[in-house]
């Protein structure tokens, strides 16, 4: 059983400008990035902000958020294949769509960051992979995703008998990879020994759950914008269970994150760290309190919650984009902050070099790092509108009375 | 970097210059300890395990000199474009002070050389790797820059390259956005040399093989030990220190 029987899909025929200028927006950015990658491929990364202190800069935030969000938003599609709740079946397809678009602009901002891109090939070619790196794995795990998540979506798309026998395997293999991926990318930190701010096991789960949030809170805003701006219809029945659902995420990230830095003050060496993101009254500390905690969780739970708002779909809006802000901020402060806090080489000493050793590191990002970042997101934007346009991925309606059993 | 000279460089230590750890007779008294040039088709093998015993007390002027012979031999930290925070450094001088204490010394730092070496274990391509004899290397031909590698390194010792570089030496090619790091000068002890800062210590450091327990390092640092940084982290490092 593919989705509900009432739901039928459509392809986007709006080809007015609304449709041709958002895309040439996307365009724009597109091109931005790619200037952004020659230049910064022809210069060296002198121009960048990152350097040999901070070596991971905006670029890996941008590429990990995406990442981390690709494997949530294809949830949406897994509960209702894999745990069979009919009510979001309508919307899996758009799910892998969003999921496979936020991968691949991940990745490509990860890949055009890299110093020797032409290498790349070096290594396809002569299959140099160590096995005993997180980061290979990962690589394979991105392919098999997409591979997965496109297989997926053909199961739900295909009318044959096959697909509708696989709907429901390929569905679960899908979503166990997902959570294989995530905790993949968690532990790419998790295996940082040296750096204080990272070794912790906690790292995958922290990512998993994050994951589920702001693929979430990405869907909603993705599935909201695209059908006011087809004049496609969409009831609350949906709208309320993505609303309860996003909630559950955003209190899990909460969950998570606390014990993880609890766990953190609890361990003596961790101490110096947590002090400097907790209460350093630096950016790493803003970021953490008033993005992730009060713009990232409290007002966005407020705005699902609060009885007045009930229905009210800018408070829910305003609730995804606000969890999405706080879950890259919170990235920011992971990847960031745990850089700028020096290297302990020395426990109880205070160590001194030309090369700032202990010292707080600082990194503002140059205007190439923003354009590579915003190259991906433009790209996840830019694959799923030319993809509705396409195929037919989006329902021509999703009003309660299409999809509420109790209408 | 020019195709060539990585090529070269390849060669050189992946194809099997090798060096084995056939002991030579030292002089009694004297801090070193000759490792005999072995015919280039000799592979490197792991009966060996080079290291270093740095003895900070004796070393002139807080290491600074270790820095300068580095340098001079594989032209590094000579970039124009880069700011102080992205040149390279394939070796630093640190000083610490403890705090309570307040007894300060000062040590050079440099890649350790790890046994079980966080930066190999994380490269995606393998590019980062340990030699059979325990020297830590990156094959700049397929680094692809990502710079994990950095992210792993508890001490620092890594640096990506920020922009193009000219002049390089023929011994040491080095590559606009590849890592790089100190290579315990395995072109001159795939020679029977010493690394250039071990000759330009004055003998407060002995290179030498570990795992060889009549060779002079072995035998100063059983009687004497030698601590590593960061022992904690169970690297079991190929640099050790006296006097930190
Ligand atoms: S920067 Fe190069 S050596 Fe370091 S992990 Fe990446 S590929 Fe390996």
């Amino acid at each position: 059983m593919s989705s509900n029987s009432k739901v039928s899909y459509s392809e986007v025929k709006n080809n007015g400008i609304g449709f041709y200028g958002l895309l040439g927006i996307f365009g724009l950015f597109l091109l931005a990035g790619v200037v952004a990658f020659f230049t910064m491929e022809h210069n060296g990364h002198h121009i960048s902000g990152m350097d040999n202190q901070i070596v991971w800069g905006l670029p890996h935030i941008f590429a990990i958020f995406l990442i981390v969000a690709a494997s949530g938003a294809l949830n949406i599609g897994s509960i209702g294949t894999v745990f069979g709740k009919k009510a979001y079946q309508p919307l899996g397809r758009l799910s892998g769509l969003l999921a496979i678009s936020l991968l691949v602009g991940g990745l490509l901002i990860l890949l055009l960051d890299l110093g020797r891109i032409d290498h790349v090939i070096m290594m396809i070619k002569g299959f140099h992979l160590n096995f005993k790196s997180i980061f290979a794995w990962n690589m394979i795990l991105y392919g098999g995703f997409i591979a997965l998540v496109g297989l997926y979506l053909w199961a739900m798309m295909d009318r044959s008998k096959t697909a509708k026998k696989l709907y429901k395997p390929i569905g679960i293999s899908a979503f166990t990879w997902r959570l294989i991926l995530t905790t993949g990318t968690g532990s790419i930190f998790g295996f940082l020994v040296a750096r204080q701010f990272y070794d912790a096991a906690i790292m995958a789960p922290l990512f998993i759950v994050l994951s589920f949030s702001v693929g979430m809170a990405i869907f909603i805003m993705v599935l909201m914008s695209a059908y006011k701006w087809t004049n496609r219809e969409l009831g609350d029945f949906v709208l309320n269970k993505l609303r309860y659902v996003l909630a559950v995420f955003i209190l899990g990230v909460l969950l998570l994150e606390v014990t993880r830095q609890l766990t953190n003050i609890y361990a003596t060496e961790h101490h110096g760290v947590e002090a400097f993101i907790l209460k350093g009254g630096n950016i790493y500390s803003t970021l953490f309190w008033y993005g992730f905690i009060l713009i990232g969780t409290v007002i966005p739970v407020f705005l699902i919650f609060c009885k007045k708002l009930k229905n009210n779909r800018m408070a829910l809006y305003l609730a995804a984009a606000l969890t999405t802000i706080g879950g890259f901020c919170l990235v920011y402060v992971i990847v960031i902050g745990g850089q700028a806090y020096p290297l302990v080489l020395f426990p109880n000493a205070e160590v001194t070099s030309v090369y700032a050793d202990g010292v707080i590191n600082s990194y503002s990002p140059s205007k190439w790092e923003v354009m590579l970042g915003l190259f991906g997101v433009a790209l996840t934007l830019a694959m799923v509108t030319v993809g509705v346009k396409a195929l037919k991925f989006m329902p021509v309606s999703l009003a309660d009375s299409v999809v509420d059993p109790h209408s | 970097m020019s195709k060539n000279n990585i090529d070269a460089y390849r060669r050189k230590f992946l194809v099997g210059t090798g060096v084995a750890a056939a002991a030579v007779t030292v002089a009694p008294g004297l801090l070193l300890r000759q490792a005999q040039a072995k015919p280039a088709d000799e592979a490197v093998t792991d009966k060996v395990r080079w290291g270093m015993l740095i003895d900070i007390d004796n070393l002139p002027n807080g290491g600074q000199g270790v820095v300068d012979a580095c340098k001079k031999e594989h032209g590094w930290g000579n970039e124009t474009h880069s700011n102080d925070k992205q040149k390279t450094h394939w070796v630093r001088t640190v000083k610490v002070t403890e705090k309570l204490t307040k007894h300060s010394f000062q040590l050079p730092v440099m890649c350790q050389h790890c046994e079980t070496a966080p930066c190999a274990d994380v490269c995606p391509t393998g590019a980062s790797f340990k030699r059979a004899d325990g020297i830590v290397l990156v094959d700049k031909h397929i680094c692809i820059g990502c710079r994990y590698c950095m992210m792993a390194c508890p001490y620092k010792a890594r640096s990506l390259v920020h922009e193009a570089i000219y002049d390089q030496k023929p011994d040491s090619p080095r590559g606009k956005g590849t890592v790089e790091s100190c290579t315990m000068c395995v072109h001159r002890v795939d020679e029977g040399k010493q690394p250039a800062c071990v000759e330009s210590s004055g003998g407060a450091i002995v290179f030498g093989d570990l795992n060889d327990e009549n060779s002079e390092i072995s035998k100063v640092l059983k009687e004497k030990g030698g601590k590593q940084i960061r022992a904690d982290l169970g690297l079991n490092t190929g640099v050790r220190y006296q006097g930190i």
